[in-house]
């Protein structure tokens, strides 16, 4: 069931959830948090399906704030759904037109669920401090993507320097597949790790982030390397022993080449965003893995050993020039040039 | 060995997975293994949760090679899988899938089978960790022990791991549990061994803990001061069907109460365990077993039944008797319901009734405590005659959740107090994606997690507990037949009656 509403308030969406609940004959409510969704007028119809699908897995209230900016009155047109396509809980789309965009907080604070947490998801650019956003504030937990930013090196700096506990971003959510199958690889008896090389395609947060996990967890230099993708193509780790690798050309199968074993094949697939979405509305305390990995930053080369001169003079190299490149980048914008380099020239133990 | 460095325990993203390794079937053919075992290992794999190279044998008396038993498993996880068909998680688990034909007493085969695993090893790299789930009558477990055993199939190479997988029924009372025990305890470590009982697995099952240990607002009514009694259900609305042969001279007692039942009632009436792991958990469980208390008078605390052909559900069944295969005579129960009393402070003077039957009206479990009514009605006597007593009702299966009866007031301008149900229900809160209790059992024992696994004190508990009811069913002759379709015989009516209770509906 839809019901449209043209020039309304939240007030008149409310009612229009409880009539249609009762009129579907299931007044209960056994849905367990609120999403919001602040999304674009073409954003916003790929991200509520995604929600939908995700919802199946858990039962929220969806609102969609598609914000209008313009001259125009200020006005609130909604859609209400319940029911059929609305999976099982209920679902807003609201269209705030002309100074109202800017003020969506007031429309969204009243038809929060009682109680339940709340999640915001900006599947587009989404602000850069999202914990200081008028509808962040709302929310334990606050999804970004930064790779739907038009310089996706450069947000993961943004996030990091607006990083405030319950931010999370699909960029680290895409990899849970990769590092699951990483660190069940030392579950199991393992040689000394010398170093690592992460292949992904060029500019690609997830495989930034993936590289930052690995060196911070396994205290080695990690070098990029671009490959041809789709997404993160392949992850090595030099041993003692030899090389381990998991390598995945073509998005689907991944091959695990270990010293002393059989090669073997695993299903690892490109995620898709209602997947990841389901992932991140199971856990909604804050993700202080990805605070510290998302401010992990290049740790200053370790005392050379003769054995691994030539790995890390190239990632050396890699490292100047990528971080002088995202600091010219990061002194064109807006955002505080002054933190993101001084955090860079002085990393942490 | 080291820790592994990737984990933070903070790190709740990344779930665990199970190390390199393989599993075997014995009675691969059959039905469980067709409609539950098979497809839960796809919806593993399909989770990302078994280990590269993952390998499957299967062991069976049937003419087959690899890919005619690819085949079967195709067919099956086709038709039950929960999870969506996706080609490359398929191919990639099909690569591990082995077949080995054979008798249980055949040397050759368990030969063939230590061939095939060591193979294995080195092909799929399963590392010499292997679990043996043994998906077959208990009256092959010697024979198929025994060739484990004799083939030094028991014991893997050093460093690996090897694990026995039972299913019920654990013995037919405490004796044969004793020799069953013995038995597999010749050739397994008790570590290694895991008795499933499917029900641990089920979410709801699980929730009961949650429920229970995680909220301040149950525990402190959950003692005889305010509860009244406790009923446990187990309902089925079909009939022995196929399984006539296997369920003559084991009925209903044995086949659901030894197990599901009491499981659940520890459950419901353990103290809170100090830690979630799996020694203080079955440590709990055990000693609120070991309080269990029989009544006096089995003849008036228990009653048993037989279902006689009739309507259910709007189809016309046949009874008990007229089973195909079923001997006509059989004095087998299909119904059966007991008291049991708890000797412990919580629980002195609340009687715990649990019931299970075939052919009932509906396909029910749920486990519901009853509470006293309020001390005082400060009402007139007329507003409150609709008014029952409170409960809390866990429904395990079908529709998981929890509903909590209360009276209400009816609008209008009388003061009238009738009964509520508020309800939660899992579907509707969480996930309609929620894993199949097989998929959690079977990740457990790869991983080698056994909080969700009976140990063997706790069945033999139990059947301390079943054994001197048996007996006297057994020299009570024929029990009491009732209609397919009803909520079992008018004695079991008889015997809450007695207390001053009745059934509630489920």
């Amino acid at each position: 069931m839809i019901v449209d509403l043209t020039d309304t308030n939240a007030g008149k969406i409310a009612s229009a959830m409880v009539q249609l609940r009762h009129q579907a004959g299931a007044p209960t409510v056994g849905m367990v948090m609120t999403l919001v969704i602040v999304a674009d007028e073409h954003e916003h119809y790929d991200a509520m399906k995604a929600a939908l699908e995700a919802a199946h897995e858990h039962p929220s209230r969806i609102l969609v704030v598609v914000p209008r900016p313009g001259r125009g009155k200020p006005r609130v047109d909604a859609e209400v759904r319940y029911g059929g396509d609305a999976g099982p809980g209920e679902t807003v789309v609201m269209r705030l037109h002309g100074p109202l965009a800017d003020h969506a907080a007031s429309v969204v604070l009243p038809l929060l669920l009682p109680d339940a947490p709340v999640m915001v998801w900006w599947p587009g650019k989404g602000p850069d401090t999202p914990s200081a956003d008028k509808i962040g504030r709302l929310a334990q937990r606050r999804v970004t993507d930064a790779a739907a930013r038009r310089s996706p090196d450069q947000a993961l700096d943004i996030r990091a320097d607006g990083y405030q506990g319950g931010d999370t971003d699909l960029s680290w959510t895409r990899i849970t597949g990769w590092r699951t199958l990483l660190a069940a690889l030392f579950d199991q008896p393992y040689a000394r790790i010398t170093g690592g090389e992460i292949l992904a395609e060029r500019s690609s947060p997830s495989g930034e982030l993936l590289a930052r996990w690995l060196e911070m967890r396994l205290k080695v230099p990690v070098e990029r390397k671009s490959s041809r993708g789709p997404g993160i193509s392949g992850v090595r780790l030099h041993t003692v022993d030899g090389a381990m690798s998991v390598l995945r050309p073509d998005g689907r199968t991944a091959v695990l080449e270990q010293p002393g074993q059989p090669d073997r094949h695993i299903a690892l697939f490109r995620r898709s965003t209602s997947e990841a979405i389901a992932e991140e509305m199971r856990r909604l305390d804050e993700d202080e893995v990805y605070g510290e990995v998302l401010r992990h930053t290049h740790r200053p080369p370790p005392v050379p050993k003769p054995r691994l001169r030539s790995v890390r003079a190239t990632r050396a190299k890699v490292t100047n020039k990528s971080a002088s490149k995202s600091a010219e980048k990061a002194a064109k914008t807006t955002t505080t040039p002054s933190k993101a380099a001084s955090r860079r020239r002085a990393p942490k133990a | 060995m080291r820790q592994n460095p990737l984990r933070d325990p903070r790190d709740r993203r990344l779930p665990r997975i199970a190390g390199p390794c393989g599993l075997v079937i014995f009675g691969v053919t059959g039905d469980l293994s067709r409609r539950k075992l098979m497809p839960a290992i796809y919806d593993l794999a399909n989770r990302g949760l078994l280990p590269p190279g993952f390998a499957l044998v299967g062991f069976a008396r049937r003419d087959w090679a690899d890919q005619d038993f690819a085949h079967v498993i195709y067919e099956s996880v086709k038709q039950h899988s929960r999870t969506p068909f996706r080609e490359e998680v398929w191919d990639r688990l099909a690569e591990g899938f082995r077949f080995v034909p054979g008798d249980f007493a055949d040397d050759v085969a368990f030969d063939q089978l230590r061939q095939t695993i060591t193979t294995l090893d080195a092909v799929q790299g399963t590392g010499g960790n292997h679990a043996f789930y043994l998906s077959v009558p208990p009256k092959f477990f010697p024979d198929v022990l025994q060739q484990l055993k004799e083939h030094a199939l028991a014991d893997g190479p050093p460093g690996s791991w090897r694990r026995v997988v039972i299913e019920k029924p654990f013995g037919h009372d405490l004796e044969s549990a004793v020799e069953l025990n013995r038995i597999v305890g010749e050739v397994f470590p008790s570590g290694s061994v895991f008795r499933i009982d499917h029900y641990l697995g089920k979410e709801t099952v699980q929730n009961i803990l949650a429920l229970r240990f995680a909220n301040a607002l149950y525990e402190p009514i959950w003692n005889g001061n305010y509860v009244d009694h406790v009923q446990i259900t187990m309902a089925e609305d079909i009939g022995v069907g196929g399984r006539a042969g296997y369920y003559d001279g084991i009925g209903a007692a044995r086949d659901v109460i030894q197990n599901h039942l009491l499981q659940l009632l520890a459950l419901m009436a353990m103290e809170e365990p100090v830690s979630f792991s799996a020694e203080t958990l079955r440590a709990e469980k055990e000693k609120v077993l070991s309080a269990v208390r029989l009544p006096d008078d089995l003849g008036k605390h228990t009653s048993r039944g037989q279902y006689a052909a009739g309507w259910q559900g709007g189809i016309q069944v046949p009874g008990f008797l007229e089973e195909e295969g079923m001997a006509p005579n059989s004095v087998t129960e299909t119904y059966a319901a007991i008291r049991l009393d708890i000797d412990t402070r919580r629980w002195a003077g609340v009687p715990f009734y649990l019931r299970t039957g075939k052919r009932l009206a509906r396909r029910v479990t749920e486990a519901a405590v009853v509470f006293k009514r309020a001390p005082h009605l400060p009402f007139e006597a007329t507003a409150t005659e609709e008014l029952g007593q409170n409960a809390l009702v866990i429904r395990v299966q079908p529709d998981e959740g929890v509903s909590v009866r209360f009276g209400s007031k009816v609008p209008g301008t009388q003061m009238e107090v009738r009964d509520v149900t508020m309800d939660f229900a899992y579907g509707e809160s969480f996930t309609e994606a929620s894993p199949e209790a097989y998929e959690r059992l079977i990740l457990d024992v790869l991983i080698g997690e056994a909080p969700l696994f009976p140990r063997h004190e706790e069945v033999e508990l139990s059947w301390r507990i079943l054994d001197p009811i048996e007996d006297y069913w057994a020299k009570q002759g024929k029990p009491e037949p009732y209609d397919s379709g009803t909520w079992g015989p008018p004695s079991a009516d008889a015997m809450l009656a007695r207390d001053g209770r009745a059934w509630r509906r489920p």
